[in-house]
């Protein structure tokens, strides 16, 4: 209980300035602009790897900032965790079989 | 206020009676309303997993389509997005200060920039159906992408090959010539990519309605003067769903509009 309303007064003195809030606009912006110029050059491989590796910086930092979580409690950052964590095993485990079905078929 | 907590007759009028006190009511909420988003989470996911799946399958088609989306209007309406999360930020900002003009000004930018959006989308909706782009044959003119009767634009077939000339003339001496049949193939193939493409951004565009709905209510709220310091619940649930929708978008702008854009010019 000690721990609650600590996290509560914490969430109160620590939450984000306007001046903060526009910093993570810039930063979103301008990586909004880079993952549409990369788009254009040719990286082979790496331009998917880096389109993504771009998007998943832009939502972290409006996890992170634009809606608290920074901020937040552990029993909300682990629950949001742990969801993330269920959408990877979705995905990895969905692709790690499509991608592997045709590996030893020659 | 702070004193009243152990009184029955006395607290916030927007204090539920279960909880014990604002801090707590607003952790509780917060925390459930996280909940609600982890399972929107697991419908999008669904869909990308899915989505993730038939690029790989269908790898050409893809491109092909993703190549005919405009890549302009794409990356206009992320900006458009990321800036309307910011000025929902700021309007929880002014609810937790109580400043109901700020508020008010912050919730209406947000509205007008959420509607910019839609009406981006609209437009691009609009050229997809004039290209006969839309999947299936009960909405449009019937989907047809080797440029079938009714559809001036939008030959898909003759773009991949057109493409690839014009990559080949550059110096890509590595992109294989495309016969006239497997263009053909691969461009009633982007049915496909157009299925998902309308699945993703509609079910996308879905919440940004609901959204601005939630945004006419808090609104009206804000306009009221009922949040400050001790209670911005409501404004706080609601920027979390819109920041929500904007990271969903965050997702779909590369992984629709930006498969593989070398061979394209800006």
């Amino acid at each position: 209980m000690a721990e609650h309303a600590e996290n509560a007064e914490n969430a109160e003195h620590k939450h984000p300035t306007p001046m903060l809030y526009l910093v993570i606009f810039g930063i979103l912006a301008v990586l909004t602009v880079s993952t549409w110029a990369i788009a254009f050059v040719d990286l082979g491989i790496f331009n998917p790897v880096i389109a993504l590796a771009i998007a998943c910086t832009k939502a972290t930092l409006v996890i992170l900032f634009f809606m608290h979580v920074r901020y937040s409690n552990k029993l909300t950052k682990i629950t949001i965790s742990a969801g993330f964590f269920w959408l990877m095993i979705l995905i990895t485990l969905s692709l790690s079989d499509y991608l592997s079905r045709n590996l030893f078929s020659r | 206020m702070s004193t009243s907590q152990t009184t029955t007759t006395e607290h916030h009028p927007a204090l539920a009676h279960q909880f014990d006190s604002m801090a707590q009511q607003q952790e509780a909420s917060t925390f459930g309303m996280w909940v609600f988003l982890l399972t929107e989470l697991m419908m999008f996911g669904g869909l990308f997993a899915a989505y993730l799946i038939y690029r790989l399958k269908y790898y050409e088609a893809f491109v092909a389509g993703s190549t005919s989306i405009s890549v302009s209007w794409g990356f206009a309406n992320t900006l458009v997005l990321i800036g309307s999360s910011f000025t929902m930020a700021m309007a929880v900002w002014a609810a937790q200060k109580g400043n109901r003009k700020w508020q008010v000004r912050c919730l209406i930018l947000t509205m007008i920039l959420g509607t910019v959006f839609l009406a981006i989308k609209g437009k691009e909706y609009y050229d997809k159906y004039d290209e006969c782009h839309i999947p299936g044959a009960v909405i449009g003119k019937g989907f047809s992408a080797n440029g079938g009767p009714g559809c001036q634009t939008g030959n898909i077939a003759e773009e991949i090959r057109n493409r690839g000339e014009e990559a080949r003339q550059h110096g890509y001496k590595d992109v294989p010539e495309v016969t006239p049949e497997s263009a053909k193939q691969i461009a009633r193939q982007t049915e496909i990519f157009f299925s998902f493409y309308f699945a993703m951004t509609g079910l996308h565009a879905f919440h940004m309605i609901i959204g601005l709905g939630l945004l006419t209510w808090l609104l009206l709220r804000a306009r009221a003067g009922e949040f400050g310091p001790a209670y911005y619940t409501p404004v706080e649930l609601g920027g979390l769903y819109w920041h929500f929708v904007d990271i969903v978008w965050i997702y779909l702008f590369p992984l629709l509009y930006l498969i593989n854009r070398i061979h394209t010019k800006p």
